[in-house]
């Protein structure tokens, strides 16, 4: 009894785990399929790019701060604070900035992703296009995987600015690191492939995310519940496994591709 | 033009439809009646080709429309109108735009004939003024005169209303199915209209098809339904 339990736990799991595939698949056809829903798409960059500069800002800003104050005094142990400004720039660049802009966006705009289009799925909105004979991938999924894939590096760019800016006012201007060593060595250690690691990284972030929310959206009511608990478990399944995808996705992408 | 052939669903194990048979004739309007949870709208979900039936197929006009290609249901849909329950209005967009929605993404007209195409609508089902208002800010009546609109927009041959009625007070009830009968006059269209309205509904169709138990009860003309002995339809009419 519990054996076959076990096994119908599994097969469930294997066929949701097929179903995000096909739905990944479809997502990625319509993409390239024309035609592009142009102005769908300027919104979605708008919510997700535009509205989330703020917080990646203030995130940014801050972590960049910590850091700055933590490699400042763990560097100073060994006499080698001037190092202080690559140690913040390869910190955030390759690993910090996409990843915590990515946490952030999933938190600010996947949630609503996944909100908004599982409330169009119990309102029988998703039906109406498809009556209307209209193709809900077009209209909801590719929108979102489109913005989402140009945000994202553009939002961990602004990260990491804004990040090595805060390191600096830490580390240059409270406790005392100057201005041309901080930015000096940083240009000097930093390389474009640290650059391009963050990119790549930021640009399979923000697929995961609309991937991850998009779905989680659509099959709501299907495979989270009905009504509006199906919704809100929707939404934090979303979350949850888009963070939890993006820190799996991140160990994975340092330690086999770079 | 619309053969339903022994149609059979069931989810989970629990049989929903049981090989459902009829036909509607062009231009005809069908009432499906029958007990909640009697499988109306799962059948009405078949027929627009929302679900695969697990045995049996909906045709119109001699096509397959479930389990067949994408392109052959693309069409079928081009031709076909549906009034949801709730209504189901994109609730980001307001009445104008929802009525709008499908001429502007699937016509090629000019912004100028959308919109007088869209205002002439708006003002067959008595919203014209309450264009710019959003789902959320007009009552249930409102919402389904304009989600009937939209239905409308593009003149299909066949309607599919899901309980259009429900939810309603007696009289938007009743001003809702003159709607319909307007519309039927003017657009010629093939209809089937899920409805508990009885006998209001009886006014405004052709035939009548009594669902009970995933099996047709009853399929007839208004006055045979109503003069029908069958204890079961009696107790659905007595209520």
């Amino acid at each position: 009894m519990v054996t076959r339990k076990f096994g119908a736990l599994i097969l469930e799991y294997v066929r949701r785990m097929g179903a995000m595939g096909v739905f990944f698949l479809k997502t990625l056809l319509y993409t390239f399929a024309p035609p592009l829903k142009i102005s769908r798409c300027l919104k979605q960059i708008q919510f997700i790019g535009f509205q989330s500069i703020l917080l990646i800002a203030l995130t940014g800003g801050f972590s960049g701060m910590v850091l700055g104050f933590q490699g400042f005094y763990s560097l100073s142990r060994f006499g080698s604070d001037a190092f202080l400004g690559p140690m913040v720039g390869l910190a955030l660049i390759k690993e910090l900035g996409p990843v915590i802009a990515a946490l952030m966006v999933t938190g600010r705009a996947g949630s609503a992703i996944a909100a908004e289009i599982g409330i169009m799925r119990i309102s029988e909105q998703i039906d109406a296009l498809e009556l209307m004979g209209l193709n809900p991938y077009r209209y909801l999924m590719v929108p979102n995987l489109i913005a989402a894939i140009i945000c994202m590096p553009l939002l961990t760019a602004l990260f990491d600015v804004v990040g090595i800016f805060g390191g600096y006012l830490i580390g240059g201007k409270l406790l005392g690191v100057g201005a041309g060593t901080y930015y000096g060595e940083m240009a000097h250690y930093v390389e474009i492939s640290d650059v391009l690691e963050g990119v790549y990284k930021s640009l399979s972030f923000g697929v995961i995310i609309a991937w991850v929310c998009c779905f989680k959206g659509y099959y709501s009511g299907i495979y989270t519940g009905f009504g509006s608990e199906g919704v809100s478990k929707a939404t934090t399944q979303a979350v949850v496994m888009s963070s939890v995808l993006i820190l799996v996705w991140d160990y994975f992408m340092t330690s086999i591709l770079f | 033009m619309i053969k339903i052939d022994k149609l059979q669903k069931s989810f989970d194990g629990h049989d929903v439809l049981k090989g459902i048979s009829f036909e509607v004739g062009k231009g005809q309007v069908f009432a499906l009646v029958g007990g909640s949870g009697g499988g109306k709208s799962v059948l009405l979900k078949h027929v627009a080709g929302l679900m695969k039936p697990d045995h049996g197929s909906v045709m119109v006009d001699g096509t397959k429309i479930n389990g067949s290609g994408q392109k052959s249901l693309r069409i079928f849909r081009e031709r076909l109108g549906f009034l949801f329950q709730g209504g189901a209005l994109f609730d980001s967009l307001n009445v104008f735009e929802n009525v709008a929605f499908p001429l502007k993404e699937k016509s090629k007209l000019g912004r100028n004939l959308i919109r007088e195409k869209v205002m002439k609508e708006l003002e067959n089902v008595g919203l014209k003024g309450s264009e710019h208002r959003y789902p959320s800010q007009i009552s249930g009546g409102m919402v389904k005169r304009a989600a009937l609109a939209r239905a409308l927009v593009e003149d299909p041959e066949i309607m599919l209303f899901d309980e259009p009625t429900t939810g309603l007070d007696p009289v938007t009830g009743q001003s809702i199915l003159k709607l319909i009968d307007a519309c039927h006059q003017r657009l010629s269209f093939t209809g089937i209209i899920v409805t508990h309205e009885i006998p209001k509904v009886f006014a405004i169709v052709d035939r009548v098809i009594m669902l009970h138990k995933g099996l047709v009860r009853l399929e007839g003309t208004p006055a045979d339904f109503m003069e029908s002995r069958d204890p079961v339809i009696q107790a659905f009419l007595s209520g």
